[in-house]
């Protein structure tokens, strides 16, 4: 027979939304890491986002061109929106599924301190409930900008945001590293670029976003992978979306866009990657491929090499069947598909994850992925969670 | 097993929630029309707090006789509760994933005693 016993209290948040504090949102994750043996573990996050439109401002301000900067601090202050930003799919973005993820619509949750940027709060938050030892930070809709159509905006925005992070940012916090972003448009600033913030406290390698206009095999480019190489540092590539993209324009809906424009983004990069040989060339380049899941990479896989043997002239560079190539490079997990744990596991065998794997959250964005996505595999070692929660990262990115 | 008193049934919105906590666990009580239904708040995917997100009605796609699309609508009759972390939309009448009705929100029973609402826990948890 049931009894009545007791009362069962309200807990404090009965409804997230906007202005929710990022640890209320995470507190559920930060509650396992207290139960079980994430606290020990190290580990990087390399994949989590800035929303730098809440300080476009202060980015502006950081343009170097002074009538670039004028003209867009001018325009921040009389026009809606955010100067000069470039949006591929003409503004439309549907991330947040109609305010149904809101931590992806908007943070407006108090900040009460004011002795570091609230930017900084606000990771320190995300890293705090995860519990994240380091976060490389990638900007949001900034990672549009290699399809602005102003080559010269596109420099300039790209250096007054990696100012802003390396000079605001970085230096209130250790745990905040950052990849530079490359005008690959432009080979010549791309390779000025990589010589003026190399060296640069928190900056531990370079990304390519979106889908560029010159393809990465592009012979002006070969000097700035050649820097990157000498100097040890990883070339990241991070896909992004576009509506705008023909094939992409026949998508009525933004989850069948989503689901097939960031990884197309990121198989063109690859597959001119590999067929033009760029492995060979570059061998001891170190190339990571970010925020496109993983069940892309055996399908790639399995397709480059089925056409490659039939076709060798075609990819002369090639001394092994591209999987090799595609395996000898690193990927970043999130989103990581598990609804087939077994397709799951085949793919992790295929990348060799365990030492070519590397945890990335995403946060804030609606298809995060917490570090218990990695720690709750059932077929991974402990050795290999470790090493995709963090070593793996540390040893890439020289943490 | 026993029985935890969540409020009172008048203090219910239709369509409204009460979050509770039970131990180490929380749990989500809502009210539909007369009816209550109450779900672990663990969402099956990533053990998001899913009954914290937002109520809201399913949505549907018309379609005509001659099955041509008519557009979206909002059902009068499902009413989806949707897990703030990923989106994962559940029937809150069913606990079950509207687009796979195999990931199921653990289910709590709630036993009404007049106006008195309690949800039926495990007196050891």
């Amino acid at each position: 027979m049931d009894t009545h016993q007791g009362v069962a209290p309200p807990v404090p948040l009965q409804e997230i939304d906007v202005h929710t504090d990022t640890r209320q949102i995470l507190e559920r994750e930060n509650r396992r890491i207290g139960r079980e043996q994430l606290a020990d573990l190290y580990i990087v996050d390399v994949d989590s986002h800035h929303t730098e439109t809440e300080s476009w401002t202060n980015i502006l301000e950081y343009i170097e061109d002074p009538v670039v900067r004028e003209n867009a601090l001018t325009v921040q202050k009389v026009r809606a929106g955010n100067a000069y930003m470039y949006s591929p799919g003409g503004g439309v973005a549907h991330q947040d599924v109609a305010g149904r993820i809101l931590h992806q619509a908007s943070r407006r949750e108090k900040v009460e301190e004011t002795d570091v940027h609230r930017d900084v709060v606000l990771a320190r938050r995300a890293m705090d409930s995860m519990g994240i030892d380091c976060t490389i930070l990638f900007p949001t809709p900034l990672l549009a900008l290699a399809e602005h159509p102003q080559l010269e905006i596109m420099v300039q925005l790209g250096k007054a945001y990696t100012r802003f992070v390396t000079e605001v940012l970085l230096p209130q916090e250790n745990r905040l590293k950052t990849v530079v972003f490359l005008p690959l448009a432009d080979p010549r600033e791309s390779l000025k670029i990589v010589r003026r913030f190399a060296e640069t406290p928190g900056v531990v390698g370079f990304m390519v976003t979106g889908q560029t206009p010159k393809p990465v095999h592009n012979n002006e480019l070969m000097p700035v992978y050649a820097e990157l190489e000498e100097r040890g540092l990883p070339l990241v590539f991070h896909a992004g979306f576009n509506w705008n993209d023909p094939s992409m324009r026949l998508m009525n809906r933004f989850v069948g866009m989503h689901a097939l424009s960031f990884v197309i983004c990121n198989m063109v990069h690859m597959t001119n990657w590999v067929v033009n040989g760029m492995q060979e060339r570059f061998p001891k380049l170190k190339v990571v491929w970010v925020e496109s899941g993983l069940a892309w990479v055996p399908f790639l896989m399995q397709r480059l090499d089925n056409e490659f043997l039939m076709r060798p002239s075609e990819a002369p560079m090639l001394k092994r069947p591209p999987s090799e190539y595609m395996r000898d490079m690193y990927f970043a997990s999130q989103p990581m598909e598990r609804t087939d744990m077994e397709a799951l596991r085949n793919t992790m065998r295929m990348i060799n994850a365990e030492n070519q794997l590397l945890y990335s959250s995403d946060w804030p964005h609606w298809d995060f992925d917490a570090p218990s996505v990695i720690y709750d595999l059932p077929f991974l070692s402990e050795q290999a969670k470790r090493n995709i929660l963090g070593l793996n990262a540390k040893r890439i990115f020289n943490l | 097993m026993a029985e935890m008193f969540v409020g009172k049934a008048s203090d219910f919105a239709d369509r409204g929630r009460k979050v509770v906590a039970h131990g180490n666990t929380e749990i989500g009580i809502f009210r539909i029309g007369d009816a209550f239904y109450a779900y672990d708040n663990n969402c099956v995917h990533q053990g998001g707090p899913v009954c914290q997100g937002r109520i809201i009605p399913r949505v549907e796609e018309v379609l005509d006789d001659d099955r041509t699309s008519q557009g979206l609508r909002f059902s009068e009759d499902c009413i989806n509760i949707v897990c703030p972390w990923h989106g994962y939309e559940y029937d809150l009448r069913t606990g079950r994933h509207q687009g796979d009705a195999r990931l199921r929100l653990r289910p709590y029973e709630v036993k009404l005693d007049g106006d008195d609402v309690y949800v039926v826990v495990d007196a050891t948890a």
